[in-house]
């Protein structure tokens, strides 16, 4: 393996997390919820993941455990903010806390066992491909995944009816209301859509990223991930590109000082951060497609009328 | 129904919060602060295990409890104030980065002790207690560079502090004892704690042909990446051999159980002082896990170099030693002073990379 395909090895690994968790929280605040307890979702997901592959002894069962672990720690948001029409943003922080504390809970007979690592799958034909192949079609499940859902969240809000539904729930919830859709039962559906995808987003850092369980360990990425959502003004394919040029800098940065560059170390860790910002804001430049691309009733709470 | 997420992430925060058994007023009570959880697998489990030897060792006259995952920062200092309004006597707050709140709150109460982890600053009821972990280190880096095929190591290194240099010192020192063509890489991932990203350093030095790897940060993940690339590995703080049955060498284990122990005796026989404590392997507050997956002749080096340490014979910072633009920093058969070593700044020979200021 040359160093070329080693490093797009590892830059796939790092970025899958965040594409996943930002595609989930891009559709529901798509919807007008803003969900901040990502991290907590996400770690639940991946404790729930790894208990799951421990007592099932299987990896595939692990995924299956952090998606539902994910979505259904979201219904508590969900019904809180939803049905009883909480503060969104005390509340999502606060699944945060709950989160990383409970997850701790969970997962404390589980630290320090060896993880199941999730296998990779080979493509037919495609894996032959060189260079590419073996990098890109030589991949564990939850990486297909994760381009599936590039796709299929962008032909759902763009090309389905029921995005269309959505987008025009998180513009103007009075409007979709008053047109008869059903604002409160799409929201539900679009939380936990979300909480399953953080989910699935910690199942693949406790199988796949480093197969193992410790408190703590989505490290903050649940953060980052909100703010690349924001940053790629709510298009799929911006959260596609954001996600993996952070997870580039960010790989490419410790190769960097490997290679002895001499470029502070400081400078360096900053750098992923600062170029998916500057990379984004600049793409997403134009004033009048963000205002239309921003979900108008994002965070606001929606009471109907009776 | 904002009460009611209040409520939340105060539940929240207590799952976080206190553990503390059923009081007992004749009890001397001995508590601590941890950085992070006391199952963390890494740096504040070694001082859990610490406090449960405590709590073993004196069962029916101390009680000891803990706060965890204690923020370092303005949060640290409030943490402590309550451990010292709640009666207890004597209180270890175990991460530098609680220096200055140990300090204000050590000033508050006078008649509490405090005793303070990897710091420098003290007062009448406040002393400080470290462990030399670069003697450790120095052990380890003998065994890489018989390890090595290349005459090199990797070090994945959390942030430049004294600490942390004296560490990549002390270990390129001990390879430079056996192989004087010795390279130390060095990785800087700025956190003590993210098991992606020390992950994702560890596959970097390997992607570029490292062979062994060496850490300064606090979980198994780079030791775990050892084991898949079928590399070799040293654990830090804890034994880590259940992540690296097959890559680790052997892991600088954190022991605080004995100082621990002698203190709180010290304090219950009344005869505790504020005093600024070093010790090392000599000591037992660091010991070295077994050495494994290494030919006979390199443990019997290993081995030897610990019982010469312990006994006082080798100081692993004795000259001479060149600083790494080779100017002399050493002569000949000097050693270093404690107060160089706690405030290191400066690389030595043989380290291949330029220090972050």
């Amino acid at each position: 393996m040359t160093i070329f395909e080693a490093i797009l090895l590892t830059v796939i690994t790092a970025s899958t997390p965040l594409v996943i968790a930002a595609l989930g929280e891009l559709v529901t605040e798509r919807s007008g919820v803003l969900n901040l307890g990502v991290e907590g979702m996400m770690i639940m997901g991946a404790v729930a993941a790894f208990a799951g592959a421990q007592i099932f002894g299987s990896a595939y069962v692990g995924i299956l455990c952090g998606i539902l672990g994910g979505a259904i720690f979201s219904l508590l948001f969900a019904f809180l903010t939803l049905t009883l029409v909480a503060n969104q943003v005390a509340t999502g922080l606060a699944l945060t806390l709950l989160g990383l504390g409970a997850s701790g809970m969970i997962g404390e007979s589980y630290v320090s066992i060896p993880g199941i690592r999730l296998g990779a799958i080979a493509i037919p034909l495609l894996s032959d491909i060189p260079v590419l192949g073996p990098v890109l079609f030589r991949q564990d499940l939850i990486f297909y995944l994760s381009i599936a859902l590039v796709l299929g969240v962008n032909w759902f809000l763009f090309r389905s009816r029921a995005g269309l539904k959505l987008r025009a729930i998180g513009d103007s919830h009075s409007s979709a209301h008053a047109l008869g859709i059903k604002v409160i039962r799409t929201r539900y559906l679009a939380v936990m859509f979300g909480g399953a995808c953080s989910g699935l987003a910690g199942a693949q850092l406790s199988l796949v990223y480093t197969p193992q369980w410790v408190e703590n360990m989505s490290a903050g990425r649940g953060w980052i991930t909100l703010a690349l959502v924001v940053f790629a003004s709510w298009r799929p394919w911006r959260v596609f590109a954001g996600g993996y040029l952070f997870g580039a800098v960010t790989i490419l940065q410790l190769h960097a000082q490997a290679f002895g560059l001499g470029i502070p170390s400081q400078f360096l860790s900053m750098l992923p951060y600062a170029a998916t910002i500057v990379v984004l804001v600049i793409i997403s430049h134009n004033r009048r497609t963000t205002l239309i691309n921003t979900p108008a009733s994002l965070g606001k709470a929606f009471v109907p009328e009776r | 129904m904002k009460n009611f997420a209040l409520a939340l992430a105060a539940s929240a925060a207590a799952v976080i919060g206190f553990s503390s058994a059923a009081q007992a007023a004749d009890k001397t009570k001995v508590c601590y602060v941890y950085v992070g959880s006391h199952t963390d697998g890494g740096y504040s489990q070694a001082h859990d295990l610490g406090r449960q030897q405590v709590q073993k060792e004196f069962a029916d006259k101390v009680e000891t409890s803990y706060l965890e995952n204690v923020p370092e920062g303005p949060d640290a200092e409030r943490a402590i104030e309550r451990l010292a309004r709640s009666g207890c006597s004597l209180i270890f707050s175990t991460s530098f980065g609680f220096m200055d709140a140990t300090v204000k709150v050590a000033a508050k109460f006078p008649k509490v002790h405090f005793e303070h982890a990897t710091g420098y600053k003290t007062g009448p009821n406040l002393g400080t207690y470290n462990s030399r972990f670069y003697e450790g280190r120095y052990i380890l880096g003998q065994i890489a560079a018989k390890t090595s095929k290349n005459h090199g190591a990797a070090y994945i290194a959390s942030f430049p502090i004294p600490e942390v240099v004296m560490g990549i010192n002390s270990f390129t020192q001990g390879a430079r004892s056996i192989d004087p063509s010795f390279k130390l890489k060095v990785i800087w991932v700025n956190t003590w704690f993210d098991p992606g990203k020390e992950a994702d350093a560890a596959k970097a030095m390997l992607d570029q042909g490292v062979d062994v790897l060496t850490q300064h940060t606090d979980t198994t993940a780079p030791m775990q990446v050892a084991e898949e690339r079928g590399v070799h590995a040293f654990g830090q703080a804890s034994d880590m051999i259940a992540a690296g049955p097959k890559a680790q060498l052997t892991a600088i284990v954190d022991t605080w159980g004995n100082y621990y122990v002698k203190r709180v005796k010290a304090q219950l026989d009344g005869t505790w002082k504020a005093e600024q404590t070093w010790d090392g392997l000599k000591e037992g507050v660091l010991a070295m896990a077994p050495y494994t997956n290494m030919p006979d002749d390199v443990k019997k080096m290993a081995e030897e170099t610990e019982a010469k340490i312990k006994s006082g014979e080798l100081h692993p910072f004795t000259g001479p030693i060149n600083k790494q633009d080779g100017t002399p920093w050493l002569k000949a058969g000097e050693k270093a002073d404690d107060g160089t070593l706690l405030g290191m700044n400066f690389y030595i020979e043989g380290v291949d990379d330029k220090l972050p200021k």
